[in-house]
């Protein structure tokens, strides 16, 4: 498939927005729990929460490069019922509101316990908004996701692996962010943050490197024979019709080499999986903040170069029908 | 229920997209405006079309077929374009199961494109819309037109007969009697998809010439031929004659 821009910065940057989310979310929990220390509402929770937006407003803004008629984007919530892009262009503004609000109410300091459950877990209004706004992230992950996933003659996204590779990878990406942000807003969270990066890249690494083989190591259902209901071993096309290139003969190639798509594949397993761990555990142990910020910028130009690779590396059937100009 | 198609009879097709051009001439034409080209007098034309004839070559060179195969949506009767179209753009005719975009609503997001695997949907590169074949749906029930006009314009074009258009859930219609007489098959039927439109197999062609249908016995020209050495023949007339 043709990798466009417009779609590989709309997954990866709402994948680092709802991964900060997460990340934030789970410090709140840790410090409920009174495994790490207390943090300030506003300093850390309201600022993390914008900055979470920032990332899901710039997904959503390149989302829009996508549309041949931008204007008419507000038609696209209509088929929910259905359509799993509908679902994504819902849950999306739903996150980017349910986040808002839960860092207003941190912003307004709601943390008054609302009621405490058998006396032992206080819960207040970010609470609530916190757990709504992890289903919806979750949510958008899947949504996210099964848009690819749910394709099922595009052998190399029809499997739940396209998912969880999503969820992983942009959970890895947020709290990679979140480990640089905490040590500007909250020092003390930062071991936790940085660990658990490590163990979310790695699950992200093992996960994507089952996919990679799988890619590899597929076969195609469809082939040139049932395509046109010919039943004989060799079928060579000779011409796609007289009349030059069409959509079909751009949308759906991946426009460059195998070679260069095997670089790429190189660079990013680097870049996104090996680099950053190391990166990390080296700034964690000499307290260096610009290590921390080259960890999350690696990652995320590995992830531009990685969600590119899910694309160019995506074969269509309709390319059966369309082999030789 | 009705579900208009095509029968595509591939071994009658001969390549000459007929189809191609009155099809781009007729919805180039309509109301739904043009189908754009682009840079068509330049180095890499490009263009949108609902129907293309492409050409296979089967077999290895001395012993080969070129099949022309004409392509443009196969109105499936569980088609996987319509439910992943967010906008409700993309929908199936419940009257007739013509597979239809609304071009008012589409936001031309392509996603529709991506879950045909026929490759039967193109983008407009001037509208930003999605297009595909409508089958006509302009032509066909124009009450303006005479009744034998009212069918897709490429199946008017074809020379060589190779498109008949029909419904395919009238077990006593045309096509049905061809699809299931004559093979018809389904492209990629692996997806299920059920393409409402059907293709005719390549049927084995061969000719029996007997002698007596070059040098018919009763061929009035034969006698021309016949080159007769005088010496050889005896008749009534060599004997007592005059
Ligand atoms: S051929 Fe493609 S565009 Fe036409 S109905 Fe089937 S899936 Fe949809
Ligand atoms: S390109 Fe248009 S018709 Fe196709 S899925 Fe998008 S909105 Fe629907």
């Amino acid at each position: 498939m043709h990798p466009a821009f417009s779609v590989i910065f709309l997954t990866t940057l709402i994948g680092v927005g709802q991964g900060l989310f997460l990340a934030l979310f789970t410090g709140q929990l840790y410090s409920l729990a009174r495994l790490v220390p207390l943090q300030d509402s506003q300093t850390f929770y309201a600022w993390g929460s914008a900055l979470a937006l920032v990332f899901l407003a710039l997904g959503l803004f390149a989302s829009f490069f996508h549309l041949g008629r931008p204007e008419r984007a507000w038609r696209s919530a209509a088929r929910w019922r259905t359509s799993w892009l509908s679902r994504e262009v819902i849950v999306l503004p739903l996150v980017m509101g349910l986040i808002a609000l839960y860092g207003l109410a941190h912003w307004m300091e709601f943390t008054r316990p609302l009621f405490t459950v058998s006396n032992v877990l206080p819960v207040d209004l970010t609470l609530l908004l916190g757990l709504a706004a992890t289903a919806a992230t979750f949510l958008l992950f899947i949504c996210t996701g099964m848009i690819y996933a749910s394709i099922k003659f595009i052998r190399e996204w029809a499997t739940p692996l396209t998912l969880l590779n999503f969820i992983f990878m942009g959970g890895a990406s947020g709290f990679a962010l979140a480990t640089f942000y905490s040590l500007f807003a909250a020092p003390s969270l930062i071991k936790m943050y940085g660990i658990w990066t490590i163990i979310l890249t790695i699950t992200a690494f093992v996960l994507r490197l089952v996919s990679l083989w799988r890619n590899a190591h597929g076969s195609h259902i469809s082939t040139i024979q049932s395509a046109i209901g010919v039943r004989h071993p060799k079928i060579v096309q000779k011409t796609t019709g007289g009349m030059g290139g069409s959509f079909n003969t751009k949308e759906f190639r991946s426009g460059s080499t195998p070679e260069r798509i095997r670089q790429a594949k190189w660079s990013f397993v680097l870049l996104v999986f090996v680099l950053p761990p190391l990166l990390l555990t080296t700034a964690l142990s000499i307290h260096s903040a610009p290590l921390l910020a080259l960890a999350f910028a690696v990652q995320m130009i590995g992830l531009i170069i990685e969600r590119w690779t899910f694309f160019a590396d995506a074969t269509h059937p309709q390319n059966l029908y369309y082999q030789s100009m | 229920m009705t579900q208009l198609a095509l029968v595509i009879d591939l071994n009658t097709c001969v390549g000459c997209s007929a189809c191609v051009t009155s099809c781009k001439e007729w919805n180039t034409s309509g109301q739904a405006g043009p189908m754009t080209d682009m840079m068509p007098y330049g180095e890499d034309p490009h263009g949108t079309f609902f129907n293309r004839v492409q050409s296979f070559e089967v077999g290895t060179y001395p012993d080969t077929q070129m099949v022309h195969f004409p392509k443009s949506c196969l109105h499936c009767e569980e088609p996987p374009c319509v439910p992943v179209c967010p906008t409700g753009a993309s929908y199936k005719r419940k009257e007739d199961g013509i597979v239809l975009v609304d071009y008012d609503k589409c936001i031309g997001c392509k996603y529709c494109s991506w879950a045909c695997p026929y490759g039967a949907r193109e983008i407009d590169e001037k509208q930003k819309v999605m297009k595909k074949c409508t089958l006509c749906v302009d032509r066909i029930y124009d009450q303006s037109l005479p009744e034998s006009e009212r069918q897709p314009a490429c199946v008017l074009a074809c020379p060589a007969d190779a498109r008949i258009f029909g419904d395919v859930h009238d077990p006593d219609s045309e096509v049905s009697i061809l699809i299931r007489e004559q093979g018809g098959y389904a492209l990629m039927p692996e997806w299920g998809t059920r393409p409402a439109n059907h293709y005719l197999p390549r049927r084995r062609q061969e000719m029996h010439i007997h002698p007596d249908e070059l040098e018919r016995a009763d061929n009035p020209l034969a006698k021309e031929d016949l080159k007769i050495d005088e010496k050889d023949v005896t008749s009534v007339d060599g004997f007592g004659g005059w």
